[in-house]
């Protein structure tokens, strides 16, 4: 081959091979503006709201004159649906994603509940909201109380765990199950004993994530009326005298973070602004930290465990 | 020897007939708790399906006695949405107007945006920036909507105000941007996984024919992916049209029958919002709309859902 042939193919290599760059190029800019969005977020957030947070932030009600204003009804609120939540959807969840993956025969309605849960994945969080409205609310009688705003976000989060915990039994080698069965386990003890502890970390991954989505929900909490302005706490569950605990709470009035930081946004005084940025913060780090925990649970998890 | 074999032998028997029928009863009890269990484990599968069933039920009965009142044909041409006015109109069109400007301009970030990373993190990012990214794109859909709105409002809005002069306070444009943000994990992450799905032979033979990296993932890994790309396209817009929070807080809430991204204007989902933070007393018009703008935002959603796990489906089948 003579050297020009030679040198007209290096050429065109070479061309093509800038391209290589220069998408890689692209490729990280986008991811750039994609994290640089985020900090900028966090940043904008943290610069607002960092001097609204001291100790009595998080200890005073909220309050027309917005220096005194605190997030405690709000936290407190969101803690105690948080237990709702969770005692709603993590037994159904894990349950549910026990029964498709271990017992489940490969029948229509098996195919049905599969179906059926991606798409209830799909749906938009308010249309949660208008069937709690709807449902718990006038159906039921629980009213505009914690224990609505629980059960509707556990309803939101149940696809997200029943999928998190089908992953984590999905994994564990078949191997694990027929040593069990070999010395003459029952099918439940086999799930119970050995599939569910070690299915574990996964299941809690997906938990947590959940959570944390549940947390910083506020349209379907919002569209089954929670007031935005509540300067009470709900009835303490551990009493005094006997029976020591209590089930008040649960029929309480209510507000969470995610409202009170969206009634202070939507006022026009800049005040106010301030005090939306530091719920923001707190409620940002929480679901952040969330997030981080599970990420760091299924790192561990990778890491660890070479079935 | 013992004294007496025989009743030996039939004490023996009796121990054995015991310890059989103690067996067995065991047996029987343990398999009586196994189908127990199981029973439990598929309630639990099976009420799933009550909960869609249930939001179908409240959905369609709250829209029917709405849709008594005002006929289907005013619901979808109507050009004025006012329920809470004394001379009320129902046109959905004036909400499903603010829905679908919004959603493009969120998908006009999330499509581009979105894929680009994709075929990035697929094809040509090293490990440790795979490392990063994907934590970071996951870390960014865990912001709670509210947030995003709270940025949209307060931090992209002003932006907007010194690039387009005149910009109104609220408007769809912001909050649409933030929205599109907020989607790129997951048109990301969905097409990614279509991307990692195409078999390495594929890749290794366009290699072999001599095509760069940039030649094989834009023509041979990108069409081979298209089915699962488009279902991670379809979702996006779905996330899209129920987005709730960050349209409620930056776009504004009142009706506007515009196609301007620029202009304030409700949405669907923040229609619901507002009539929700009002004081509605239950089983009157007014709270039946909701409803009724809920049916049309869980329709839209549903068709837009199982549009793309068909197509995630047939992407899956392809190999």
């Amino acid at each position: 081959m003579d050297q020009a042939a030679l040198g007209e193919i290096r050429d065109l290599i070479n061309r093509h091979k800038r391209w290589d760059l220069i998408f890689a190029a692209v490729g990280l800019l986008c991811l750039g503006i994609a994290a640089l969005t985020f900090t900028a977020l966090v940043i904008d957030m943290a610069l607002d709201g960092a001097p609204r947070l001291s100790a009595d932030f998080f200890t005073n009600f909220p309050s027309r004159r917005p220096a005194q204003a605190g997030i405690l009804s709000a936290w407190v609120g969101s803690t105690l649906v948080m237990l709702v939540t969770a005692a709603a959807a993590i037994p159904v969840g894990v349950s549910a994603a026990v029964y498709l993956e271990e017992y489940a025969p490969k029948n229509l309605l098996t195919a049905i509940i599969e179906i059926n849960i991606t798409n209830l994945a799909g749906v938009p969080s308010i249309v949660y909201g208008l069937l709690a409205l709807g449902l718990f609310v006038y159906a039921f009688g629980f009213g505009q109380s914690i224990l609505s705003a629980g059960l509707t976000l556990g309803l939101l989060i149940l696809p997200v765990v029943i999928v998190a915990t089908r992953e984590a039994i999905r994994s564990i080698p078949s191997a694990i199950r027929e040593a069990a069965y070999a010395v003459g386990a029952t099918k439940w003890g086999t799930t119970w004993d050995h599939v569910l502890p070690y299915s574990l970390p996964g299941i809690m991954t997906g938990v947590i994530i959940g959570m944390a989505r549940a947390i910083g929900e506020t349209a379907p909490i919002i569209t089954i009326g929670a007031l935005s302005f509540i300067a009470f706490l709900p009835p303490a569950p551990i009493q005094g005298e006997f029976p020591f605990l209590s089930f008040e709470w649960l029929m309480a009035p209510f507000t969470v973070m995610p409202i009170q930081m969206f009634n202070w946004t939507s006022r026009p005084e800049a005040a106010f602004h301030q005090n939306a940025a530091a719920a923001g913060l707190v409620l940002l780090l929480m679901t952040l930290s969330m997030n981080a925990l599970a990420i760091y649970i299924r790192y561990q998890l990778r890491k660890r465990i070479k079935w | 020897m013992p004294p007496s074999s025989a009743s030996y032998i039939e004490g023996l028997s009796a121990v054995a007939e015991s310890v059989i029928s103690d067996r067995l009863s065991r047996r029987k009890t343990r398999h009586l708790r196994e189908r127990f269990i199981e029973f439990i484990l598929f309630s639990a599968a099976a009420f799933s399906v009550f909960v869609t069933l249930g939001i179908v039920y409240v959905l369609v009965s709250e829209s029917v006695v709405f849709f008594r009142q005002v006929s289907v044909w005013d619901f979808l041409t109507d050009t004025q949405w006012t329920p809470l006015f004394d001379d009320a109109h129902y046109g959905i069109m004036v909400l499903l107007s603010g829905t679908l400007v919004s959603s493009g301009v969120a998908l006009a970030v999330a499509v581009p945006l979105g894929t680009i990373i994709a075929i990035y993190l697929s094809e040509f990012a090293p490990f440790s920036v795979r490392e990063v990214a994907k934590p970071l794109l996951e870390l960014l859909s865990g912001v709670p909507t509210v947030v995003y709105g709270y940025f949209a409002l307060l931090f992209v809005t002003p932006l907007l105000q010194a690039l387009i002069p005149g910009l109104p306070g609220f408007n769809l444009l912001s909050a649409g941007l933030v929205m599109g943000i907020m989607i790129i994990p997951y048109v990301a992450s969905v097409s990614e996984d279509a991307m990692r799905a195409v078999p390495m032979s594929m890749r290794e033979g366009s290699y072999a024919m001599g095509a760069t990296r940039f030649q094989t993932a834009t023509r041979v890994v990108t069409p081979a992916a298209l089915s699962g790309i488009t279902a991670a396209y379809i979702l996006g817009i779905s996330r899209a049209v129920g987005e709730t929070m960050i349209l409620a807080i930056a776009a504004g809430m009142q009706p506007n029958l515009t196609w301007n991204p620029t202009e304030p204007a409700a949405t669907i989902t923040s229609f619901i919002v507002q009539v929700a933070l009002g004081d509605l007393p239950h089983g009157s018009i007014g709270y039946q709309t909701i409803f009724a703008a809920g049916l049309t935002l869980m329709l839209m959603t549903l068709a837009f859902n199982v549009l793309g796990h068909v197509l995630t489906r047939r992407f899956r089948q392809a190999y």
